[in-house]
């Protein structure tokens, strides 16, 4: 089938603050080893973290762009402050690579030129999607939460529209932001004087119920789920709805392996059950989830009842 | 100039008729659906309650403004637009929203009703109030419950449009309109059917020892002493435990409600144009105590007099108060 042929796998921006020798060694192996379409960058957290990585962007653009990747550059999702607003205007103002854009404020500066839409932005609906295709939109990526009949009707627009339209696959879905930073203050200290207690998380800090039970995961200002999201089972039923990108959320797993078994999965070299049992051994205790997709509680897994 | 309209809930038609009563410039509400983001069982307007209800407030001088402020999921946004039109047909003031189809279709299809931006859109910036103004012709925006008083200040000298701030009530930790925490653990969502911990789902346990846990849909968001008075499973507002805090601590905030009084003269300088008490889901002796003691201080410094707050301590969650970001970065 030629749509399923085009459906591209894409990597979504790192959440967590990954030092920038372990970002550079991260993308060295995506570029050369990961069968990934298209990579997203850029720091969609916090913006006191930037610094530690910027410098390093236009290499990393170039050496993805070398091994044939696209790349896309995603803005904050959370705009206040003044070096905020000048980061996000910054990035609205490139020529390219795309930007990804996750704060209004960043469409306020774009305008008309194109870009993309990212999950951020709360792309909920049909109308919602025209709205933003009228103003320069060239793709969407959509929320976390969106039910599977909403993602189809929402893919259906998109392309009607000609949009790119993403969802999801991989990783700890977004679940909040918050101007207060939740790793300052599980170490007494705030967002100002946090000293970057982040970067001991590689995969978010994990928040336990009083009777230990696992139930979310800190990272600076943003709280995720505890689950990995795990559409595996479901790509099938999503190519079919018309969508043409699926994410991957960088993880502190073995990433190129998790891009393999996705591919595969696509290239139906493997079959959903076997690809479901590496992506579970690929990523230990961490449980996976699909409630989202099927219309109940995030963290639930739901079996398919077949594999159509 | 700032005029210190006070913005006062109405969850009901009887909570509305007490906040008109009670002194409230303009009152906000809903329907009994997923278009608001109260959308709690018993609460909210049906057509026929709001009709009378806009003619009750309107025969006082009091503004009626609907809540169309949660995100239509694709495939459901008729419903949001037939609310629209039914509170345009009505003859409410403005439109509270925060998706940007649905404010598309109101700008396009009833230009002549204000459109107030939600605190649900989420626009901190006055870069993303700006994207709203322009585009969709929204003459108001609700500040998130992030910003301190400098910041609203330097915001107001660059927007073209009236701010609203929250003053009172619920101290909501997530930037609105971006939590999917109560979906995640219930399967219903605050952004696209208005529900946040749903009573639904609330449960409480009594332990052996005479403490108590409270519990949303399974999961023990909070635990009390046998002598503590145990508080609603609020994810937010939860005790949790994590690597370092071996012993559990309230992660993202303690039970805790937002009071702004003594900042009023503040942010009333600070060009803040109407102050808007949360609580559309409380009950009539609730609404009717604030808003009289918020109308007392508000005439009070708009006359030049000092403001007398009344204790409102005894009305707030927890019985703990908190002036939550407006008054220092620390806070974040």
């Amino acid at each position: 089938m030629a749509v399923k042929d085009m459906t591209k796998l894409t990597l979504g921006p790192i959440a967590y603050h990954w030092s920038a020798e372990a970002r550079r060694d991260f993308y060295a192996r995506i570029a050369d080893e990961a069968p990934v379409d298209e990579v997203y960058l850029g720091e969609v957290i916090c913006s006191k973290r930037a610094p530690f990585h910027e410098a390093d962007l236009p290499a990393t653009i170039e050496r993805l762009e070398r091994a044939g990747k696209t790349v896309i550059v995603s803005t904050l999702a959370e705009v206040m402050l003044k070096r905020e607003r000048k980061a996000t205007g910054d990035l609205a103002a490139m020529d390219a690579p795309e930007i990804e854009v996750n704060n209004a404020a960043g469409l306020y500066a774009r305008g008309r030129r194109a870009h993309r839409i990212g999950p951020f932005l709360n792309a909920y609906n049909e109308a919602t999607i025209a709205w933003m295709a009228g103003q320069g939109a060239t793709h969407v990526c959509l929320p976390a939460e969106l039910p599977g009949p909403a993602i189809a009707v929402a893919a259906q627009a998109a392309r009607d529209l000609r949009l790119g339209v993403e969802v999801q696959v991989f990783g700890r879905a977004p679940l909040a932001v918050s101007a207060r930073c939740y790793h300052a203050r599980a170490h007494g200290r705030t967002k100002d004087n946090c000293q970057f207690v982040c970067e001991n998380d590689a995969d978010g800090m994990p928040l336990r119920t009083t009777d230990d039970r696992p139930i979310l995961r800190v990272n600076g200002i943003q709280t995720q789920s505890e689950c990995y999201v795990d559409l595996l089972p479901e790509t099938e039923r999503l190519v079919a709805d018309g969508v043409t990108h699926l994410r991957l959320m960088p993880q502190a797993v073995d990433m190129v392996a998790v891009a393999r078994v996705f591919r595969a999965t696509l290239d139906r070299t493997l079959s959903v059950a076997e690809a479901d049992v590496r992506l579970a051994a690929l990523c230990g205790d961490t449980g996976l989830s699909n409630g989202f997709y099927h219309g109940t509680a995030g963290y639930r897994r739901i079996a398919m009842a077949s594999a159509g | 100039m700032s005029l210190a309209e006070l913005i006062c809930p109405a969850g009901t038609p009887a909570a509305l008729r007490t906040a008109v009563d009670a002194g409230a410039d303009a009152v906000y509400c809903g329907f009994q659906d997923a278009t608001n983001a109260r959308n709690f069982p018993g609460l909210n307007f049906t057509p026929e309650e709001l009709a009378a209800s806009v003619a009750y407030a309107h025969d006082k001088g009091t503004k009626v403004l609907l809540a169309l402020n949660t995100y239509p999921p694709a495939g459901k946004v008729d419903l949001w637009r037939q609310a629209a039109d039914t509170g345009a047909r009505l003859g409410v003031d403005a439109f509270i929203v925060a998706d940007m189809g649905v404010a598309d279709y109101i700008a396009r299809t009833h230009p002549g009703i204000r459109l107030h931006l939600s605190v649900q859109a989420a626009a901190s910036s006055p870069e993303a109030i700006r994207y709203y103004c322009e585009n969709f012709g929204v003459k108001r925006v609700v500040l998130p419950r992030i910003l301190t008083i400098p910041e609203i200040r330097q915001i107001k000298r660059e927007i073209p449009c009236e701010i609203e701030t929250f003053i009172f009530g619920n101290h909501g930790l997530m930037v609105e309109g971006r939590c999917s925490l109560t979906n995640y653990l219930t399967g219903q969502s605050t952004n696209m059917d208005g529900v946040c911990s749903p009573a639904s789902e609330v449960d409480y346990a009594r332990h052996a020892d005479g403490s108590m846990s409270s519990q949303l849909a399974g999961f023990t968001i909070d635990c009390f002493g046998a002598e503590e008075k145990a508080g609603y499973p609020t994810i937010c507002k939860g005790r949790y435990t994590a690597p370092h805090r071996p012993d559990g601590y309230y992660a993202f905030e303690e039970p805790i409600s937002l009071n702004l009084s003594r900042l009023l003269p503040e942010l009333i300088e600070a060009g803040v144009h109407a102050f808007k008490i949360e609580g559309r889901q409380r009950s009539k002796s609730y609404v009717r105590g604030v808003v009289r003691a918020f109308r007392a201080a508000v005439d009070d410094i708009k006359a030049g007099r000092e403001a007398k707050i009344a204790d409102l301590i005894a009305l707030t969650e927890g019985q703990k108060q908190t002036q939550g970001a407006f008054e220092t970065k620390k806070w974040r």
